[in-house]
């Protein structure tokens, strides 16, 4: 655990954390379905950029791609842009309003969205640098 | 008028503080419990899997005790929900170990891992907020009407 490592990972909580909050509530200002819009766009947006990310890396020699930078972009601003626990709640929420459909729905639709956002950009950013 | 908007601002800005200031603290112990258990490409990646189960536990936990059975201060759930909790799990690194699995040639763990996540997570979301409602000797089902 170094700690530069520590503090570009604070670096990139303390903005991606924000982020998070802004989007989910100028979502929430404009729709006012159940549907949780808000998580479900930072949850993929935040996948695409860290696929993009771990693409770069893996499409690199070791080391070209700095720890700094996956640190501060990877760990920090995609880890706390994107959110596993509110996600969970939101689902737990709309099955106890009795939109279980909604629920399932939410779940898979953001697994499958993250996972093609992640695959595409991964994808593309392997096409980019190599 | 231009003093509500001042109050308004500021309570704003007080808000953004406390989801950036536990959104760090969240990110750190994810990337610490990243150093205890670390794994390479073709690891199954536990550290990730813990922080998203037990923050999901937890966060079910903070919102039966802050919506249901106290009255929080408005800081309380931007500070421990939004920030701390949403900040330690991760859905990117969740989308992102399933690829790397099956790049590292271990399809069926990426297969295992993508649906093992989102159904463990939802289900200890949900044993939060039930065990904290029977806990707290209500019932398991909020009241019809509630929230």
């Amino acid at each position: 655990m170094s700690g530069a490592a520590v503090l570009w990972v604070a670096l990139g909580a303390a903005v991606g954390a924000p982020l998070r909050y802004l989007v989910d509530r100028a979502v929430r200002s404009r729709y006012r379905g159940r549907f949780p819009w808000g998580t479900f766009a930072v949850n993929v947006a935040g996948s695409a950029v860290l696929g993009a990310l771990t693409g770069a890396v893996v499409a690199l020699p070791d080391g070209v791609v700095p720890a700094a930078v996956q640190a501060v972009l990877g760990t920090g601003f995609c880890g706390a842009l994107t959110t596993y626990s509110t996600f969970g709640y939101e689902t737990v929420t709309l099955v106890e309003k009795r939109a279980p459909v909604t629920a399932v729905v939410y779940v898979v639709g953001s697994v499958v969205a993250g996972l093609l956002a992640a695959a595409l950009s991964w994808w593309a950013a392997g096409l980019a640098v190599g | 008028m231009t003093g509500e908007r001042a109050r308004a601002r500021r309570r704003e800005a007080s808000v953004l503080g406390v989801v950036a200031a536990g959104g760090v603290l969240g990110a750190e112990a994810r990337y610490g419990l990243g150093v205890l258990l670390p794994h390479g490409p073709a690891g199954w990646p536990w550290s990730t899997l813990v922080a998203n189960l037990s923050g999901c536990l937890l966060i079910g936990v903070l919102m039966v005790v802050i919506t249901e059975l106290t009255v929080a201060h408005r800081l309380v759930r931007p500070f421990l929900g939004v920030g701390v909790l949403g900040g330690y799990t991760t859905f990117s690194t969740a989308t992102v170990d399933v690829l790397t699995l099956a790049h590292a040639g271990r399809p069926l763990a990426a297969l295992a891992y993508v649906v093992a996540t989102p159904v463990l997570a939802v289900l200890a979301c949900g044993i939060g907020v039930v065990a904290t409602r029977v806990a707290a000797g209500r019932a398991p089902q909020p009241r019809e009407g509630g929230r």
